[in-house]
């Protein structure tokens, strides 16, 4: 018998097959139809914006590795940076902007600390937040979809920023959210009011708009259903975990609805979160941004005050911070926590507990 | 449905591929032409040769006398002639000498025949499980008189017999389960009689329902105290930690032993000896080994020698197929892989694998992106990403305050590595070094 090459290596020899390239790839077929959406509802532009964000993206990451002599692009990991900068773009901006975004995300925010894996801050997130306070302006322009409202609303402020700006006038106090808008006239669907109509306007039209991604604002981020559609096949392929998202959402929720009303002159427990939670960056943020994982923490429980503190933030920058982007700065503050929280929440360790209890018992004795 | 127990902490589930071979009843080797008889196939020091090159040897003469307090005695399997002793690489790269034997053509016949055992006392079966040379057959070999001497002021609450066989592929505990019933569990109880615990629990993974209703039956047929545990499968339910775990719900505190809790732990690979070695006073001189894997023609769960050369037990397989990358000794997710086919069967020898799948999963190693898998499916609740990083950066010292040594190379985080980072390669090496 012909004895073939043997491959001699440290157990264990089975693996569960999935590589960092397939989880890449799967976080970007989860953000697909969301991204999708965006394109259908604004038009060709917001492909062109996606397309140029993706393509700017991967070739610095090839001109990086050209450079350091690495091949990294078809982990896949450029190519999500470049589809999230993508969705966190309004339809309408300048080309230079995506382009700029991505340079700096893959430059600056990766590989200036090493590559992948070593970044503390998304770099998608951090090419947003880039641009955003670069060029506010033109990050602020945003069109409505096409199925809603007049012609002349090309350029129209997002939902959060009409809320934002009227907040604290006295001309809304004692209003929710929802009433907010309905005070200035803000458009709504058709779709939308139908749906509020027939359920006796229990909804409001523009929290179905915000669900259904009816709405203004970056190309990806609008349509809620389909990014938690998103999250629930990362959650099933086991790519995220509930902790971070459900952490985040439900600490922001609790906060918005104790002291929400606060902030325009109603009493405790009376804030109109459901509207906040799908409208501007929410829901990207929660499923997509704040469970990166290089930058979010490998325990459960670290999980836990990750996504709690970032609900926090949110919740604060939201309510009472007078600058935009509360998801986004809110996620970047925890990032810096996260060596932190990696430091000192250790996972319980098998036969810890009683070895503990046991000492006491003799120290006692 | 009903709920079964298993561990919480971490682990994983593997494709068991357990139908490959699990249907295959027990059959016996043809007697080989020749053995290599290591003088280690146990934990701790090496037996030291009775024997010399040029004597001939009976059925069960012991060839090899243990050399120190965790030690056991070797004896020969076959009647033959010692051809020589030499130094041996075995499969988990243990060097020892080995007798290497040319067996006689003529085999005596030689009956092993039960004696009564009910009027020993706890001294004399540890003395004669000790003369009979057993040891753990669940592939840590540990010696089983050892492991029965309960330390003074302690005693035994649980006599937790493992039937879980939780690695992929092997399949020789399961059909001795089904095969030997009576015999396995007159061994549980020999060892009740030398440990007199207050309670037996056989713990089963439900993948092996047959084992767990025949299992069931005999028990009360024969009105035997023993309580047959159906366990949730889970990966890796058969060491002894997480076993306690489930069945009877007891953490070994770390760096302790299962007596520390109340607990003795026995496979029933050993409790099949123990029987042997009891009541037929018959050394543990062979066992049933599961060959298996994709490579292999016809997979079989054969009762072989010890000693016997894995190349013999391929040819009664029907050889592997044309390309075939790895062999390995034990189950894929701890078992050693070793590139000899000449190498023997040792007492702790579960299973002869033969995959060829390797390439493939051969994939290189990228980035950690600190996904947290390896982090969550520990079974020991430690950080293998972390320790890897320390262990490459040569802080020996810090790895060991993060636990290192708790780690049992169960092999769940670099399974489940996305990176493949060869993370158990990492902490077999971090505590290897870091000892020194």
């Amino acid at each position: 018998m012909e004895i073939p090459k043997l491959y001699v290596s440290s157990s264990p020899h089975l693996h569960d097959r999935p590589t960092t390239a397939s989880i890449m790839w799967n976080v970007s077929i989860a953000l697909a139809p969301a991204a999708l959406w965006g394109v259908y509802a604004f038009g060709l532009r917001a492909l062109l914006v996606l397309v140029v964000s993706i393509v700017s993206s991967v070739l610095v990451e090839f001109l990086l590795g050209k450079i350091s002599k690495q091949f990294t692009i078809t982990d896949g990991s450029a190519f999500l940076t470049g589809l999230l900068i993508g969705m966190n773009m309004p339809p309408s901006v300048p080309l230079f902007v995506p382009i700029l975004a991505s340079i700096f995300a893959i430059t600056v925010a990766k590989w200036v600390f090493g590559g992948l894996g070593a970044n503390w801050i998304n770099p998608a997130l951090a090419g947003r937040v880039f641009v955003f306070f670069s060029f506010t302006g033109l990050m602020s322009q945003y069109s409505l979809p096409r199925f809603v409202g007049s012609v002349d609303s090309v350029s129209q402020a997002t939902m959060l920023t009409a809320m934002k700006m009227q907040i604290g006038e006295p001309a809304v106090q004692q209003l929710g959210s929802s009433a907010i808008l309905e005070s200035i006239a803000y458009p709504a669907s058709r779709f939308g009011l139908s749906v509020s109509d027939s359920l006796n306007g229990v909804i409001s039209p523009y929290t179905v708009d915000a669900f259904f991604g009816l709405i203004g604002g970056s190309l990806g981020e609008i349509s809620a259903v389909l990014l938690i559609a998103g999250a629930i096949y990362l959650m099933v392929k086991k790519i995220i975990t509930w902790h971070i998202p459900v952490c985040f959402l439900g600490t922001f929720s609790l906060l918005a609805w104790i002291f929400g009303g606060l902030r325009n002159g109603m009493g405790l427990f009376q804030g109109d979160f459901v509207l906040q939670l799908f409208s501007g960056g929410m829901m990207l943020g929660a499923f997509f941004m704040a469970t990166d994982m290089v930058t979010s923490p490998t325990t459960k429980k670290g999980m836990v005050i990750f996504g709690v503190g970032i609900g926090f933030f949110t919740f604060l920058l939201r309510y009472f911070g007078s600058l935009p982007e509360s998801v986004s700065l809110a996620i970047i503050i925890m990032n810096i926590f996260v060596p932190t929280i990696e430091k000192y929440v250790l996972p319980k360790r098998f036969g810890e507990v009683e070895k503990k209890t046991k000492s006491t018992k003799e120290a006692n004795a | 449905m009903q709920r079964f127990p298993t561990f919480r902490k971490g682990g994983v589930h593997p494709d068991d591929k357990k139908s490959l071979s699990s249907p295959c009843a027990i059959e016996r080797l043809p007697v080989p032409s020749e053995l290599i008889v290591p003088l280690s196939q146990h934990l701790g020091a090496p037996a030291s040769a009775l024997k010399q090159k040029g004597e001939t040897l009976d059925i069960g003469e012991k060839i090899g006398k243990a050399s120190g307090f965790i030690s056991a005695d070797v004896h020969s399997p076959v009647a033959g002639l010692i051809k020589d002793i030499r130094k041996v690489t075995l499969a988990n790269s243990v060097v020892c000498d080995a007798f290497v034997i040319a067996v006689d053509a003529k085999q005596p016949v030689k009956v092993w025949e039960e004696q009564p055992y009910a009027h020993l006392s706890g001294a004399q079966i540890i003395s004669i499980v000790q003369d009979m040379g057993v040891v753990g057959t669940g592939g840590a070999t540990f010696p089983t008189h050892v492991k029965l001497m309960v330390p003074k002021g302690k005693s035994v609450d649980a006599l937790v017999v493992n039937g879980v066989e939780c690695e992929p592929y092997l399949t020789a505990d399961h059909r001795l389960m089904l095969e030997e019933t009576d015999k396995v569990l007159q061994g549980v109880m020999i060892v009740a009689q030398a440990v007199s615990p207050k309670r037996i629990i056989i713990g089963v993974e439900n993948n092996k329902p047959d084992a767990i209703e025949v299992l069931r039956n005999a028990v009360s047929q024969k009105g035997y105290p023993i309580d047959v545990v159906p366990l949730k499968v889970k990966y890796p339910q058969g060491d002894e930690k997480q076993l306690l775990k489930a069945t009877i719900g007891r953490e070994i505190p770390s760096g302790k032993l299962p007596i520390d809790v109340g607990a003795l732990v026995l496979n029933v690979g050993t409790s099949f000896a123990v029987y042997e070695a009891v009541a037929l006073r018959k050394p543990l001189i062979d066992r049933v080994v599961t060959v298996s894997g994709e490579a292999i023609a016809s997979p079989k769960n054969i009762r072989t020698y010890v000693g016997t050369k894995v190349v013999d037990l391929l040819a009664y397989c029907g050889n592997p197929k044309e390309r075939y990358e790895k062999m390995i000794s034990g189950g894929p997710m701890m078992g050693f892989a070793f590139f000899d086919d000449q190498t023997p069967i040792t007492k702790g020898s579960s299973g002869i694998l033969v995959l060829d799948n390797q390439k493939e999963l051969d994939a290189p190693t990228t980035a950690c992106i600190s996904c947290g898998r390896c982090v969550a499916v520990c079974p020991m609740g430690l950080q293998p990403t972390k320790l890897y990083k320390l262990i490459e950066h040569r802080r020996y010292e810090d790895a060991m305050k993060m636990n290192l040594m708790d780690c049992k190379e169960c092999g769940c985080c670099a399974y489940t590595c996305p990176a493949h980072i060869p993370l158990v390669h990492g902490m077999k090496l971090g505590k290897k070094l870091g000892r020194k």
